[in-house]
């Protein structure tokens, strides 16, 4: 048991406050993710490492060997001091990785450099309305014709559709084939004519998915990652690094904390919400949760730095950490009692009524992602060893 | 950096483990459900230094802490092993080493094994019904109810004003009575005191407090120990179990079931090393992590006791499959040393939440 990271790493932590310390005032707080600030703060972050981190040079990252600690601290040190740590988005975190393993060289210098500037913005087309949880049976299709992919067919939940520039997305190519074998990766501009973007509206009230329709939408031929029929294996690596990313304890942590604010300054019939049992003892329920899912984390953390085996706790964070948080944050708006209902520009909203968005934001993201219907599916098959659920035989 | 068990650590926990497997077989445990003995468990246990792991090594102990011991509590758990350790291998060795005034020979005897001390501390975690103990001098007088490791040479024995005694169980004024509960794998009863000797270990209750953190971690990690069977008994047997010519284990109903206990149970091992550490190293988060850990294991327990019983469908109801000596043996954790309420009650009062 040793829970320090070592004075290499203490070291590395003071460099970055001291940036932090420096420029922090230069840091987009709101700002649109096409503002000029917002770039220029991500040109910082890449110079300095911060971003990027690990991105070949040569591809417009920092270079750095990976180091799961050094990430972790910056990680740590952008959470602690509220600054933003630069542009995430599904580029970033899941289009370059996987170019990265899967592109081909004219591929990686032409989308990863504009992307991690942030200058190209991306969308994902997955999802199609026959095609959620069962993925591979997805039907838009694409033919080759000359030189050309011409592309039919409809895709959903497309977040950021409406504002990216590019999309990446599955398309069965090779219609014969067994479903998860017909499908390939492709590459367009999202101003290919043929597509058109609907705004999806969610129960929160906001439109950041899109329906996606393409009506003999016309794609150069090489605008392909990987080969014809590979796209499913491309689609999963970047799958698992959704799954990575989701259920961040340091968020966790620092909403736990503004509950416990909220209930000490909030009163029910003059009485503070903490000095209620009944809340103090759900809010104590909460507390055990989230500490136990840290203490997971780091776990998880000490499992990469010393390469042990954590898989079954690293299959259960997608599942644990989205229901902790949509109970944590359904807890603040239950302790509000009628306000915990305020909504838009009611006067007594509280915290910009966060409590009320990201409870029903993270019902979203319970359903998103891999609903945890198929995280249970997951955990009890790959980290379980249980057996599938045979085959579905039509009647006749 | 490193979170986890090292290589030694491994290395304890699999001995144990594998001296269980050999000697505490199901059989075992329902021979001393039937004839509550346990003299050759308890001989094994000392040859494998289980008792002095928290006696320092100039007493003759290993010198060891509480993360080890954490991982002896959790083999424990996963056999339902039918031993004294909490209050011998714990409870006393850790009260007299945090008091200072070492009454070496009495360590030294704790870390043979030789010297068996049970647990009588509920009246100070929150006294029930006719329970309560008052000092009078050298003398104590009262009852003390939920005793843990009741059948011992000696007492730890509480006050209400958080004084900490060791009593001989063969003092005058000393009237020991067993009380049956549905955990027939731990011995438990009361001690009626009338103006009993008692020697003062020390009269400071953050002491006896941090001596009863490291009971309800070692509470928690049985639990995670006996859930983790419980688990793992679960999928096998939905694997094996065909129904509609099927394993039960290929229908999402049950599969899910499983899938659900392991998520809640995973967390629940890093809980468990994280609030045994702190017991060692980290003072300032100790309580805290003692209190939810055993909270929140308590919670996932009884979530996974239940459901893995219903996994097992008829058959885990039955004293044939024996499933429910795990079911109790979490049960039994859970109320005792502070049932989860009562501990999210404490851990808001730590981090002055409370009124």
């Amino acid at each position: 048991m040793d829970l320090s990271y070592g004075p290499h790493y203490e070291e590395f932590r003071e460099e970055v406050r001291s940036f932090l310390a420096d420029h922090a005032g230069s840091a987009p707080r709101g700002e649109h993710i096409r503002s000029e600030k917002t770039l220029a703060w991500q040109h910082l972050l890449i110079e300095n490492g911060y971003a990027a981190r690990t991105i070949p040079r040569e591809y417009g990252g920092y270079g750095a060997a990976p180091d799961i600690l050094e990430s972790r601290i910056i990680a740590e040190e952008f959470a602690a001091a509220r600054v933003s740590s630069g542009l995430g988005g599904q580029g970033i975190s899941m289009l370059v990785p996987t170019l990265l393993e899967m592109g081909t060289q004219e591929q990686k210098t032409t989308f990863i450099p504009p992307t991690l500037r942030g200058e190209m913005l991306w969308c994902q087309g997955y999802s199609e309305p026959g095609a959620g949880s069962d993925l591979a049976s997805l039907s838009t299709r694409a033919e080759l014709d000359g030189d050309e992919w011409v592309i039919n067919g409809q895709k959903i939940w497309t977040s950021t559709a409406h504002i990216a520039d590019w999309m990446f997305c599955l398309v069965r190519t090779e219609p014969d084939a067994p479903k998860h074998q017909g499908i390939s990766f492709l590459l367009l501009r999202m101003d290919t004519p043929g597509i058109e973007v609907r705004p999806l509206v969610d129960m929160t009230g906001a439109a950041n998915f899109n329906e996606t329709f393409f009506t003999d939408v016309r794609v150069p031929k090489d605008q392909i990652v990987g080969r014809r029929g590979e796209g499913w294996l491309v689609a999963n690596a970047i799958l698992g690094h959704e799954r990575d990313s989701l259920g961040d304890p340091n968020v966790m942590l620092s909403r736990f904390n503004a509950l416990t604010e909220l209930m000490k300054t909030e009163t029910l019939g003059g009485e503070r919400l903490i000095d209620h049992p009944v809340f103090r003892d759900r809010l104590m329920q909460i507390q055990g949760r989230v500490m136990a899912l840290s203490y997971n984390d780091l776990r998880l953390l000490s499992a990469k730095v010393n390469a042990a085996d954590a898989r079954l706790a690293r299959m259960i964070v997608k599942l644990q950490g989205t229901e902790l948080r949509h109970d944590l944050e359904g807890l603040a708006v239950d302790a509000m009692g009628e306000l915990g209902l305020a909504y838009g520009d009611n006067p007594y909203l509280r915290d910009h009524g966060s409590w009320q968005s990201q409870y029903m934001f993270y019902l979203g993201l319970i359903i998103g992602g891999g609903t945890s219907q198929i995280q249970k599916n997951i955990i009890s098959e790959r980290g379980l060893g249980m057996p599938k659920e045979p085959k579905y035989e039509k009647q006749a | 950096m490193e979170f986890g068990l090292s290589e030694e650590q491994t290395l304890l926990q699999d001995s144990l483990n594998g001296f269980l497997d050999a000697n505490c077989p199901l059989d075992r445990v329902r021979r001393f459900a039937e004839e509550p003995v346990a003299a050759d468990l308890h001989s094994g246990l000392a040859e494998l230094g289980v008792f002095g792991l928290l006696v320092p090594e100039e007493a003759g102990g290993v010198g060891l802490g509480c993360f080890e011991a954490a991982l002896v509590a959790e083999a424990l758990g996963s056999h339902t092993a039918p031993c004294a350790f909490l209050g011998s291998a714990v409870m006393a060795p850790l009260a007299l080493t945090l008091a200072g005034n070492e009454p070496t020979d009495t360590l030294s005897r704790l870390a043979t094994g030789e010297l068996t001390v049970g647990v009588a501390v509920a009246e100070f975690v929150g006294a029930r019904a006719d329970g309560g103990i008052t000092a009078d001098g050298e003398t104590l007088s009262g009852k003390a109810l939920s005793v843990l490791d009741f059948d011992a040479q000696a007492y730890l024995v509480a006050d209400a004003a958080g004084s900490t005694y060791l009593v001989d169980a063969g003092a005058p004024g000393v009237f020991a009575e067993a009380l049956p509960t549905i955990d027939k794998t731990r011995r438990t009863g009361a001690l009626t005191l009338n103006g009993a000797p008692a020697q003062l270990i020390c009269d400071d209750p953050d002491v006896l407090a941090r001596v009863i953190d490291a009971g309800r971690v070692m509470l928690a990690a049985d639990t995670l120990g006996a859930a983790q069977n419980m688990l793992d008994q679960a999928v096998e047997y939905a694997m094996q179990r065909e129904q509609f010519n099927r394993p039960i284990g290929s229908f999402q109903a049950v599969k899910h079931m499983c899938a659900e206990m392991a998520a809640s149970l995973e967390p629940c091992r890093a809980m468990v090393w994280y609030a045994s550490h702190a017991l060692d190293d980290l003072p300032a988060e100790a309580s805290l992590c003692a209190c939810h850990a055993k909270a929140h294991l308590s919670e996932v327990g009884k979530f996974v006791a239940k459901t893995a019983t219903e996994v097992h469908g008829g058959m885990g109801f039955t004293d044939l499959l024996g499933l429910h000596y795990w079911f109790k043996r979490i049960g039994y954790n859970r109320q005792m040393l502070g049932a989860p309420e009562l501990l999210r009650e404490q851990a808001a009062r730590l981090q002055g939440l409370c009124a």
